[in-house]
Formats: C-alpha cells, sequence, structure tokens
C-alpha cells in the first residue's frame, strides 16, 4: 500500500510515524478501556473582508494539535494538547486514561497500515489555502464594484471569503489508521440597500464547498450570488408585515431544507436517542412522516460542504435513510454511541477541531424529490405562506419543538404568489410537522454550500435539501392577522 | 502561563520585517470540563491551549494597510515566520486611514478585580464531579417524574492574556471561569420537557450550591409539563430575567460600533435621541468585582470604564472600540475584544439593564392577562430594521397568576417598539454571564400561535 500524501505530511512535519502512534495508543489502553484513539489536527485558514469598497485586511492563521481520547463503558476521557510532540503524545494519553479508566499497565497496540481513504470527495489540483491573497483580494474587488453596478439603491457591500485547508491523522485501537486533507472555501456577499425614503434593508447570500477556488473566481459562479443578495435586499424594502398564526405553508426548494436540519435531523442523533432524551428514541419503525417523505444524510456527495471521505473517527461516510416513505429506520451514530446501542457505527462521528470530542452529526440532510409539479403546488394553496429563503433554525430535541426563520417570504392568495412578507420565525413540532406534508415536489435542490451547525459549542459544516412541499399547519411568528 | 516576552518580541519581529506598527496578543488557558448524567462520567476533558494572534499595519499612500495572522506554533522560529507572512499580508490589502493601533488611552491602573481566586486550581477534579454528581441527584430528588437527564456539565478554565504593541503599551492579566448547568428531563403522559439552570462564576467561592440549581432545573422543567400552544392575539408580555437577557442581547448588538458605522444598526444616527421608556437605563462597566466580563484592559489596550449606554431612555453612548471610534468620531469606550485569530470587534463587557422596583410576582398580579416569556429560542432578529420573531416557551397570565404552560408560540414585533413600550422593569436582576437583565413587561406584543 501506498502512503497517503495527508499520512506523508504528519510524518515528516511532526515525525509521527507507526511506531510512536502505537506506542501512545497502548499508553491509552488498560484494562477496562473499550478503545482509545488519537486526532491530529494541522489547519489552515485565511480570510480576506471586503467593506466600504475596499479590502481592509488580510487574515492567516494556523492551529495544529492533537487530541487522545479513551473509552470504557459511556465513559470517555480526553485530553488535548496544541504540541504534537512524542512526549506530549505520552502525556495526553496517560491523562486521558487517568480520566477514563484509572491506572494501569499498558497494553500493546499494533498500529498498521496506512490506509487511504477509499474514495476522493474533492479532488483538486491545489488547496484554496495555497492561491496567493492578491487573487482573493482582486475578486472581492469585482464583487464589490459588480454589486454596486447592479442598482443605484445599493449603498454598503460587504464580501468575505474564506479558504481553509485541513489535514487530519486518525489512529485508533481497533486499527483505524487513516489521513485525510480536507479543503473548504465560503463566499459570502451581503448587500445593505437604501431607498429615497431612507429605509434601510440587508439581505446576504453565501457559498461554497469542498472545490478548487478557480471555480469561485469564475464570474458564472459569483454573479448569481451577488445579483441574488441584490434582489432580495430591493424586494425586502417592499416587505409588508408577515402575517401569524397557523397557516398552510409552501417551502421552496434547496437551503429550506434547514427545516429538516431542526426538525427532525437532530432528533435522530445516536446520542440523544440512546439516552433517551429526544422524542423520536424509541420510535424506530413508526409513522413521524406522511406517506412519499424520505430523508437522507448523505456524506458521500463531491465537492460538498457537508461531505467528508472519512468522518473524524476515521469511519467511512455513507448514506444513510432516516425516514422511509414516512417510517423512521435509521439514526446518525459515532462510535461510541453506535457501539453503546449494539448498531453500526454511519460515519456520523464528528468534532469542530482537535480540541473537542466527536459527537452524531449531520452531514448533507435532504428529502427525495416526489412527483408534484411546484406550480401545482403553490396553485392548490387558498390563503397561506411561500417561503423560499431562510437563515437559521434551532430545536429543543426534548419536546420537539423546533423554530426556523424566514428571509424571503411571500403571500400566497388563491394559489397565486402576491406580497413579499417581512422576515418571520415557523415554529413547530419536529414529530408532527413531517406528518402535515401534503404535497413532494420533483424539484429536489441541494443548498449553495453555505450552512454550519451548533450543537454543544462545537461548529460544523453542513449542508441541507429539499424539493418544494406543502405542510400543512405551521405556526408563522408574523405581526398581523 | 504567559511567556511575558512573546507579544514583545512578536511586535519587534514584525517591525523589523517592516511594519509600520503592530500589536501581539496572546492567549493561554488550562481547563477542564466534564459531564455527569445520573452517577455516570459522561466524559473529561483537559486541555491546554496557547495561541498567538499579531495585526501588522505598514503604511501606503492614504493610511495604514492591515494583516492579521495567527499561530498555536509558539516557537521563536515560528513568530518569525509569522511575522513575515503579516507584513506581506498587509501589503496586498488596501490602506485605510482609520486603520492602526491607539496612541492613548491605554490603562495605567491595574485596579483588583478580583478575577480569579488561586486556592481553585488546587481543587482536585473528584470535587467538581461531586458537586455534578449532587446536582443531579437534587433534580431528581424534587419529583418522580423528573425521569431523565441531558447531565449536569461542570468545568473551570484558568486563562491569561498578555498585550503588547508598538505604542509601547504592555499589559498582562489572569482570570478564571467556574461553572455548573443541570439540564434534567421532566416526563408526564408521554411528553418530555427539559429546562436548565446554571451557576457561572470568577471565583469558586461564588458559585451557587450544586444542589440548588439542580433543584431549580427541575423545578422549571416540570413547571413546562403539559405546555400548550394560545390563539394569536396581542397581549401585554413579560419577559422572565434569563428571557429578558436575550432581548438585551438583540440590543447591545445594535448598540455597537461596528453595526453603527456600517449602518447595519437601526441606531445608526440616533445618539442623543429618545429610543426607549423612561424605564429603559443600560450600562456597560468593564472594572465590575469579579465581574464575568470584568477586565483591566481591553483587546487594544485601552481601559476599560463604565458607559451609561441608555439613560431613562435616551440613546447616550454607543460601545466602541479604536477602529469604529474612529470612524464615528468618538473615542474608544474600552469595549475591543477579540481572539488570538480574529480582529478586535465590540463586545459589551459587564452589560446591564437596571432594575426598577418589585418582584417578578408583582408585575404578574398588576398585569393581570398576557404572556409570560420564560426562553426564547432561534434568531429570528434583523438588526438593520429592528425586527424580530422569536420561538418562546412560558406561562399564560390569567388573573394575575401563572394559568397554564405555554409552547410552539412566537413574540415578534420591532425593537425600536419594543423599547418604548416597556412599562414596567422588576427588581430581579440576575448574573448568568456578562449581559443581565431584571424582569420586564412590554405592553403589547404579537404572540403567534395555533390559530
Amino acid at each position: 500500500m501506498t502512503t497517503s500524501a495527508p499520512l506523508r505530511f504528519f510524518r515528516e512535519r511532526f515525525g509521527v510515524d507507526e511506531g510512536s502512534l502505537a506506542r501512545t495508543l497502548g499508553t491509552a489502553l488498560d484494562g477496562p478501556a473499550d478503545s482509545a484513539d488519537l486526532f491530529f489536527e494541522y489547519a489552515t485558514r485565511d480570510a480576506v473582508v471586503l467593506e466600504e469598497g475596499i479590502v481592509k485586511s488580510g487574515d492567516r492563521h494556523l492551529s495544529q494539535g492533537v487530541g487522545v481520547r479513551v473509552s470504557a463503558g459511556e465513559k470517555q476521557g480526553y485530553a488535548h494538547s496544541d504540541e504534537i510532540d512524542t512526549h506530549s503524545l505520552i502525556q495526553a494519553a496517560t491523562t486521558a486514561r487517568a480520566i477514563a479508566a484509572g491506572p494501569a499497565a499498558s497494553r500493546s497496540v499494533a498500529v498498521r497500515g496506512p490506509a487511504a481513504p477509499a474514495r476522493d470527495l474533492y479532488p483538486i489540483g491545489s488547496a484554496p489555502t495555497d492561491t496567493p491573497i492578491a487573487a482573493k483580494v482582486a475578486l472581492l474587488q469585482q464583487i464589490d464594484a459588480y454589486a454596486r453596478g447592479r442598482d443605484a439603491r445599493v449603498r454598503e457591500v460587504l464580501a468575505s471569503l474564506v479558504c481553509q485547508n485541513r489535514h487530519v491523522l486518525i489512529a485508533a485501537s481497533d486499527g483505524t489508521f487513516v489521513a485525510d486533507a480536507q479543503p473548504l472555501l465560503r463566499l459570502n456577499v451581503q448587500v445593505i440597500v437604501e431607498n429615497a425614503q431612507g429605509r434601510r434593508e440587508v439581505a446576504r447570500q453565501g457559498g461554497g464547498g469542498r472545490f478548487e477556488l478557480g471555480r469561485v473566481l469564475l464570474p458564472s459562479y459569483w454573479q448569481p450570488l451577488v445579483d441574488e443578495a441584490v434582489r432580495l435586499a430591493l424586494l425586502n424594502l417592499e416587505a409588508v408585515p408577515c402575517p401569524a398564526g397557523a397557516m398552510t405553508i409552501v417551502l421552496g426548494p434547496g437551503w429550506p431544507g434547514v427545516l429538516l436540519h431542526e426538525a427532525v435531523g437532530h432528533g435522530l442523533e445516536g446520542d440523544f436517542v440512546r439516552k433517551g432524551t429526544s422524542t423520536f428514541a424509541g420510535r424506530l419503525g413508526q409513522r413521524v412522516a406522511a406517506p412519499g417523505v424520505t430523508v437522507v444524510d448523505d456524506g458521500t456527495l463531491p465537492g460538498r460542504r457537508g461531505s467528508l471521505n472519512v468522518d473524524d473517527e476515521g469511519t467511512t461516510t455513507q448514506r444513510t435513510t432516516l425516514i422511509e416513505d414516512g417510517i423512521l429506520v435509521g439514526f446518525l451514530q459515532d462510535r461510541l454511541n453506535a457501539r453503546l446501542m449494539g448498531v453500526p457505527a454511519t460515519g456520523n462521528g464528528r468534532r469542530e477541531s482537535y480540541a473537542h470530542l466527536p459527537m452524531p452529526r449531520m452531514t448533507n440532510t435532504f428529502m427525495l424529490a416526489g412527483q408534484d409539479d411546484p406550480a401545482d403546488i403553490i396553485r392548490s394553496v387558498s390563503r397561506g405562506l411561500y417561503a423560499v429563503n431562510f437563515s437559521g433554525g434551532q430545536v429543543d430535541i426534548t419536546n420537539g419543538k423546533f423554530v426556523f426563520a424566514a428571509s424571503e417570504a411571500y403571500r400566497i392568495e388563491d394559489g397565486r404568489i402576491t406580497a413579499p412578507v417581512k422576515g418571520a420565525t415557523l415554529i413547530g413540532n419536529g414529530p408532527d410537522v413531517l406528518t402535515r406534508v401534503s404535497r413532494i415536489g420533483f424539484d429536489l435542490a441541494l443548498d449553495r454550500g453555505e450552512g454550519t451547525c451548533g450543537k454543544d459549542g462545537q461548529a460544523v459544516p453542513v449542508g441541507n435539501g429539499l424539493p418544494t412541499i406543502r405542510v400543512d399547519g405551521i405556526t408563522v411568528g408574523g405581526t398581523e392577522r | 502561563m504567559i511567556d511575558a516576552d512573546l507579544v514583545r518580541h512578536a511586535v519587534e519581529a514584525a517591525q523589523r520585517a517592516g511594519a509600520d506598527a503592530a500589536d501581539a496578543l496572546q492567549l493561554a488557558s488550562d481547563s477542564v470540563e466534564a459531564r455527569v448524567r445520573g452517577d455516570e462520567i459522561e466524559y473529561v476533558k483537559q486541555a491546554r491551549e496557547r495561541a498567538l494572534g499579531l495585526r501588522a499595519f505598514v503604511r501606503g499612500a492614504r493610511g495604514l494597510a492591515t494583516a492579521l495572522v495567527s499561530t498555536s506554533d509558539l516557537s521563536r522560529d515560528a513568530i518569525q515566520k509569522l511575522a513575515e507572512d503579516a507584513v506581506a499580508l498587509a501589503r496586498a490589502t488596501a490602506p485605510d486611514p482609520d486603520a492602526g493601533i491607539p496612541s492613548d488611552g491605554f490603562a495605567r491602573d491595574w485596579p483588583e478585580l478580583e478575577l480569579l481566586d488561586a486556592r481553585d486550581r488546587a481543587v482536585p477534579l473528584e470535587t467538581r464531579l461531586a458537586e455534578a454528581r449532587e446536582a443531579e441527584a437534587a433534580a431528581r430528588a424534587v419529583d418522580p417524574r423528573i425521569v431523565n437527564s441531558e447531565g449536569t456539565s461542570v468545568g473551570s478554565s484558568f486563562d491569561a492574556v498578555a498585550l503588547a504593541n508598538s505604542a509601547g503599551f504592555e499589559g498582562r492579566y489572569e482570570s478564571a471561569q467556574h461553572y455548573l448547568s443541570s439540564s434534567p428531563v421532566a416526563a408526564e403522559d408521554g411528553a418530555m420537557q427539559t429546562d436548565y439552570w446554571l451557576s457561572l462564576a470568577r471565583r469558586r467561592s461564588e458559585l451557587a450550591p450544586a444542589a440548588s440549581v439542580g433543584r431549580r432545573a427541575a423545578e422549571r422543567a416540570l413547571a413546562q409539563l403539559g405546555a400548550r400552544s394560545v390563539a394569536t392575539q396581542q397581549v401585554p408580555v413579560i419577559f422572565e430575567a434569563p428571557a429578558a437577557r436575550g432581548v438585551l442581547g438583540s440590543l447591545v448588538g445594535c448598540l455597537s460600533g461596528g453595526a453603527v458605522y456600517r449602518k447595519t444598526s437601526f441606531l445608526a444616527g440616533k445618539l442623543g435621541e429618545r429610543i426607549g421608556s423612561d424605564a429603559v437605563t443600560v450600562i456597560d462597566d468593564g472594572r465590575r468585582p469579579s465581574g464575568l466580563g470584568s477586565r483591566p484592559f481591553d483587546a487594544e489596550g485601552q481601559a476599560t470604564r463604565r458607559t451609561v449606554a441608555v439613560e431613562k431612555g435616551r440613546l447616550a453612548s454607543f460601545l466602541l472600540d479604536v477602529y469604529s471610534a474612529r470612524k464615528l468620531g468618538a473615542r474608544s469606550t474600552g469595549n475591543a475584544s477579540r481572539g488570538a485569530s480574529s480582529a478586535p470587534g465590540v463586545s459589551p463587557s459587564n452589560l446591564w439593564l437596571e432594575p426598577g422596583r418589585g418582584t417578578l410576582d408583582e408585575l404578574l398580579r398588576d398585569t393581570g392577562r398576557g404572556l409570560l416569556v420564560t426562553g426564547m429560542f432561534g434568531h429570528g432578529f434583523n438588526p438593520v430594521t429592528g425586527d424580530f420573531s422569536r420561538g418562546a416557551r412560558g406561562f399564560w397570565i390569567e388573573g394575575g397568576e401563572r394559568a397554564y404552560p405555554v409552547e410552539e408560540i412566537t413574540v415578534a414585533g420591532n425593537l425600536a417598539d419594543l423599547l418604548r413600550d416597556v412599562d414596567r422593569v422588576a427588581n430581579d436582576l440576575l448574573w448568568l454571564g456578562s449581559i443581565a437583565a431584571p424582569s420586564f413587561r412590554v405592553a403589547r406584543l404579537t404572540v403567534a400561535g395555533n390559530s
């Protein structure tokens, strides 16, 4: 087997090899411990931000470290250090062992390999962080000029481009030994507009993924993002107060899939399910959605923001069906919760960085397409709301209540889309809301690569997707009757 | 924890590499955190973190060009390389007449802010785990309907900050933070509710007793059992202190100099104007003894101070760092905040809404009928317009009392209207972080529910 480039990276930079990994894992493991793993990370990030027409600052950041975890039953000991050398490794391993399982003699562990990930979902020639900053500065300046040229009411443009490259190396006592290099980039455009009456409004658009910078530099990539931000901001200038109360909602395709992320995704994460704190615990095999509703989590989509070759425990990512034709059929698992529940890990063990413990997390979560024509779905509603853009959401997984905030929505009156309304929060009940899905469009779309999910203080990049759907009865947090 | 020479060394390295001005910030943190669920430990995590952030400024035709770089590799070689990178990066960005480090306003005195109790370093992990178990047990003991738990988290961190700049400022301080947070789960008739309570302090002696935190969390979760939605209507809304803090948090973002000069705050251009009722006074004080946001100097070395932001409804001051102050033709209020890898931005130090008279119960009695909001979720707030729409939970108020718990509702309106409609503020100011509020009442808001 040939040594993968990511592994060579750690060997050359930190002198990490099979021998030192085996010694560290051996130190971490003892009698009562079930498993031990090491997570090495070397991440670079650069950012350029434009405001008031100029790129005021260039940023470049380097973060490196190693986390050592020892698991015994449900208990985990974790120690991490920002120094990567043999001494620090052994010290962290000793600490993690003492925490999880008490002192004991070390056990011998074999580390063989190394393995490259089974496939490469982000095959790129050069990482976005390798491109000199001048090209990135030039992009933001073009975006600024273009946005201001779109409409005289554009008062301010804020644009940013963040590029990352994250090298990880994972070694575990069960023989897992894998390294990966994970590029990620994200372009953000925010436009502030002001009309003749002095009313100001704002709109944002973002996009990105795990691909080469060159794609983002093309006008065919960034111009539609800017067009959309300008269109939305101007639309918001015309928005009327949003209606309040329970009503029929039509969700547009793509990013509104954040509904799934909040309403069901978090509640299906293995840690909450195992502990019985999720409203979905114990409901496997039961109906949790209307017939025709199939929801999957898929970490294997090439180039997407939520995708990974391997998760942060070294498990190969996969497509996991969560809800099939309305029936709950699966949960999202990391290794700890999979072991404790006696099921296979699903490649959803993720962490923000070496300074964090892995947890079950989503990757790209979406509903499969149905048969309905989206235009027919809108025509089927006599009075309701058509919501096509959202900012974030949040969920209480214990009582199932979730919110998500619409940033572009319109009234539907007699089957026609009418006035744009101001942003409003939609609130619903996770186990109930998908049973109210009455129409599913054929127009499944994934978002543009802008999502970040927070859980227990850890942020990870994710994706969402949805076809146009009709939901009968969600409470809309507007101000008008 | 901090190598005092390192920040000075980084500034000098930047100057040698060609920077016309520079500042360097080093952060060091040693921390432990753990979660206990029932009697069992879920995890214990020990961490040692070190990072250095360097800003380099290079003079151009019109002002200074800026770069920000950071690393967790603190070897002298790495810092030398970092300084060279910073100067090269700065040369690729645009000069800005308002960029740069301050030339005055630096902290000169180091008041004793009581941010650390040295004895707390010696507290063994076992003590913290025992406290977590105690909180879990106390929660369970409240009622048999406390059937589960998301756990009790405990943690301590000991932090050090060092800052140096090319104007000659050098400062450092140490602080600590300790917490205990409980989230029990109550269940009845197949429905579950959870809520949390926490205690957070600079010194362990100021933490609330563990059992009292567990009990209070359990009582809050139990009280929410049987919650239902209500009809859509406009009513008086009382925000209980923890939720009131969330409202104040939205206001703080709009008081921040960055949002004001960018005109992304609905308060831009309103300095000196009436923005709230007489009941609204908001104060920021960076030197409150043992305050969770206290610090002797801010992230730019500016002396921290007391700033009255809103005085009896009048917008008296924005919260400013050096850059936004220059943009707005004012002076920094010592509210710059940053991490090693982030540029300075405005954040409150210890900020609170001044308490009024009377208890929350008196406020409920005087209100008769309306909504008591005990928790909010979601981020539905547009700072440019002040429009907000948030998910809420709490109690319906009838006859001046909590009649039944409510959930799956939203409260919505405009923050400018809300501030003008604050007609009562209670006396129960509650510190659960660096932003604090007492309970207060808004004369009328739209509550959306199931009809």
